[in-house]
């Protein structure tokens, strides 16, 4: 039971940046604002708990203390005021302690006043486009692998042929829309506490700083179709150095495919 | 007979009589629900393991399946159940009515579900069926549905959202007009109370999502664009005419529930309900604050920060009247005698499997939260709890305190409560896991998930095997109680019964009252 509990406690206990068999809590905070979420959720966690044990107990306790068998004159009372009073005003109060908090995260996830580099993620059906406006226009799509594409250690169904490479301690804003004649989907990264829809003809926002360098998963989240459950989002989060490498790396690799959307473009001038 | 009962068929397929249109909204939404529930079968064997186990690579099909089964169970299995039946039968008796206001429209009413449903049923058989999800979220059920299956569950919704708004004008007027003499609005029944705030909520959301669903049907086919970026309409407009509907939609479908609730409590407690007045109006509350809380399901649609901060404060407040309902329901059975008959059972297991959903609720209403959970398995986790255990909870609860009323028969106790258990542990297997599955990410509608989610699915799974079986069950049980024809009394519950329905024979003449009732 202890184990059980310590797992909602501290899901940091769990070491993955994807979901693990059996898991009972979030995945590992991957960034600060995760982190935050996730020590929110905590305090509402324990709340709630409480209440609902709370409420669990006092069921109990009546259907023992009063049933026909123990007490067979039953009471007339059907008004207590004061009782009345208490239980509309407790919960307010409790409400108020979880609100406070809950408002500071609301606008710490909102506050784009420190982006140190922007990425735009374009969702098609069924695939994820991504862009790098800051860095030449780096421009590729993002499909998952089939089962007998997987190489060892990749996670099947979360795995992209190409992965979306970010520098760690950056804080990255991500511009998400959709595909303009295609259908809404959601951008999302669990461990990074990341979830803004892809909406045709919308452009939203959200942003992360990814703490440790590793892989990270996600996958869709709005219902897009029969393809719903296979658009994942990949990401490999690096140092500095391996980012600037990548981003050489990247600007020729994927030369082919900016040229061929600037042919496209001048097709209809 | 003396009471002029008409022959069969004129009495059941042109009735006008509110007992047999009671009885046959019932029976229609025990069809329903028994087909729902097949589909939510066939989901968890398909979700039983990673991979894909029927369906080969038909996703579609997948979709199809969810947004059926979601269909049924909302507007063919627990609207039908409470309002059209529990509320049909039983509203006209508690408040000493001869019968509806409107009979002739009562009957529309129920009639109307019958093509609708076909429409639902019948859009899965054509090109594909209709996959969009029961929210059919624009542009996937405009533009990313060819074929006219989503055609015919926008006619199958209108249809169904007619049936209601006739249905809830009739429960208005009723109760409104044809109290018997004494009974005042305070002295009203709490069932008849939740079923006139229900009456409103359906009359002032249904026309909203009748809008939005024909917008969308001009849109595919009559080249409109109210949800077309390409031509400058919005997407997330559909989301917010859908919401204004869908937020009131979950109390319509809820509030009964609460009413019934009532009445068992009380009645197996053998004491009146305590704190009546709060009761009447912390169900009125919610039904008001259901009104402006809609976008809570839109929280990651990129909507403004401070909306987000209103919506979260205003979804927050619903905590305080379903608390005060809880708590009052705790206390009227404080100091009673109670009986634990199977539906005070499935009333007690409400109380508890409610605020536990309940609660999952309030984490949700964090925007801050919402953004790792929305559209995770906690998400259906939250409003299963709050409807496969609170709504379908009531409605088993409901039909076993009034089954021998309805019927003139009793149901076999020891039956009915291996049902309670059976349902009682299948439902919880099936949905507790779900929260663990969502907090670690595991997003809602996909037909194949990564292998790390397949341990707490696998239980999800076996619980559902026990979950349908137990439906099956009940109808055993049903089918138990009319084969063996055991005769009910007036009122089996003793004097904890004290509303007018127990001081009629059961079942109750054609004709109910034979003179108007006096309160008090």
């Amino acid at each position: 039971m202890i184990k059980f509990l310590s797992l909602f406690m501290f899901p940091g206990f769990l070491l993955a940046n994807q979901p693990t068999k059996w898991q009972l809590g979030f995945q590992e905070a991957g960034s600060p604002l995760m982190e935050e979420l996730v020590n929110l959720h905590d305090i509402v966690f324990w709340i709630i708990t409480f209440i609902t044990l709370f409420v669990f107990f006092l069921l109990a306790y009546v259907c023992y203390k009063f049933s026909a068998s123990k007490n067979k004159k039953p009471s007339k009372v059907t008004h207590n005021a004061a009782l009345e009073v208490a239980w509309t005003l407790i919960p307010v109060l409790i409400l108020v302690v979880i609100a406070v908090p809950s408002f500071k995260l609301l606008y710490k996830q909102n506050d784009f006043s420190n982006i140190d580099m922007t990425i735009k993620a374009t969702g098609y059906t069924w695939w994820w486009t991504y862009e790098y406006p800051d860095h030449d226009n780096i421009e590729f799509d993002a499909v998952m692998l089939t089962d007998d594409e997987l190489e060892e250690g990749q996670p099947r169904l979360l795995t992209t042929d190409n992965t979306l490479v970010l520098p760690v301690n950056k804080n990255i804003k991500v511009l998400v829309t959709s595909d303009p004649a295609g259908v809404i989907h959601s951008w999302a990264m669990p461990s990074l506490g990341v979830k803004m829809d892809a909406i045709p003809g919308r452009l939203n926002e959200t942003y992360f700083n990814i703490k440790k360098p590793g892989m990270y998963y996600g996958q869709c989240s709005e219902l897009c179709g029969p393809g719903h459950g296979f658009m994942p989002i990949t990401i490999k989060a690096v140092d500095d150095q391996e980012f600037a490498k990548w981003l050489t790396f990247a600007k020729k690799e994927f030369a082919s495919e900016k040229l061929e959307t600037k042919t496209n473009n001048m097709a209809f001038k | 007979m003396s009471d002029h009962a008409p022959s069969f068929f004129k009495r059941y397929l042109f009735s006008t009589n509110h007992k047999d249109i009671g009885v046959l909204y019932i029976i229609f939404a025990i069809i329903a629900g028994l087909i729902g529930g097949i589909f939510s079968l066939l989901i968890r064997m398909e979700l039983a393991e990673p991979g894909m186990q029927i369906l080969g690579d038909d996703y579609q099909k997948y979709n199809v399946w969810i947004t059926s089964h979601g269909l049924l169970m909302i507007f063919f299995m627990i609207m039908p159940a409470m309002v059209g039946g529990f509320g049909n039968y039983f509203v006209p008796l508690l408040i000493g009515a001869p019968d509806m206001a409107f009979p002739r429209m009562n009957n529309l009413s129920f009639w109307l579900l019958v093509p609708s449903i076909i429409l639902l049923i019948g859009s899965g058989f054509v090109e594909g069926g209709a996959g969009p999800g029961w929210t059919m979220y624009a542009p996937l059920s405009t533009s990313g549905h060819g074929g006219p299956a989503v055609d015919m569950v926008i006619l199958s919704m209108h249809l169904a959202g007619a049936s209601s708004i006739l249905g809830a004008i009739n429960f208005i007027t009723t109760i409104f007009n044809m109290r018997a003499p004494g009974m005042t609005l305070h002295k009203m029944p709490l069932f008849a109370w939740s079923i006139l705030i229900t009456a409103f909520l359906l009359l002032l959301s249904l026309p909203v999502l009748a809008g939005a669903i024909t917008m969308m049907l001009t849109d595919r086919n009559f080249g409109t664009a109210f949800f077309n970026p390409e031509l400058g309409g919005d997407p997330v407009l559909f989301q917010h005419l859908f919401w204004f509907f869908g937020h009131p939609e979950v109390y319509i479908l809820i509030l009964p529930g609460f009413g019934i609730i009532s009445h068992v409590v009380s009645t197996f407690s053998k004491k009146p309900i305590f704190g009546y007045l709060g009761m009447a109006y912390a169900m009125a509350a919610i039904g008001v604050v259901g009104f402006v809380v809609w976008a809570h399901h839109m929280y990651t649609t990129g909507l403004d920060v401070d909306t987000r901060a209103y919506f979260l404060a205003a979804t927050m407040v619903i905590a305080v009247p379903t608390g005060i309902k809880i708590f009052s329901w705790i206390a009227t059975m404080w100091g009673g005698s109670i009986e634990f008959k199977t539906p005070m059972l499935f009333a007690i297991a409400m109380i508890f499997l409610f605020t536990l959903g309940g609660v999952t609720g309030v984490v949700l209403a964090n925007t801050g939260i919402d953004v790792a959970l929305h559209d995770t398995y906690y998400v259906v986790a939250h409003f299963h709890y709050v409807m496969s255990m609170g709504a379908l909870f009531s409605i088993y609860a409901g039909f076993y305190y009034w089954f021998s009323k309805m019927s003139g028969r009793e149901y076999n106790e020891f039956l009915g409560k291996i049902h309670f258990w059976l349902t009682f542990i299948g439902v919880n297997i099936t949905f507790f896991p779900m929260h663990f599955s969502g907090l670690a990410g595991m997003p809602r509608r996909i037909p194949d998930y990564p292998d790390a989610f397949a341990g707490w699915n696998a239980v999800a799974s076996y619980g559902a095997y026990i979950s349908v079986f137990a439906a099956f069950f009940f109808i055993y049980v049903v089918f138990e109680a009319f084969y063996k024809s055991r005769k009910a009394v007036e009122n089996p519950w003793g004097k904890g019964a004290t509303t007018l329905e127990w001081k009629l024979s059961s079942p109750p003449p054609f004709h109910s009252f034979d003179e108007l009732p006096k309160i008090r």
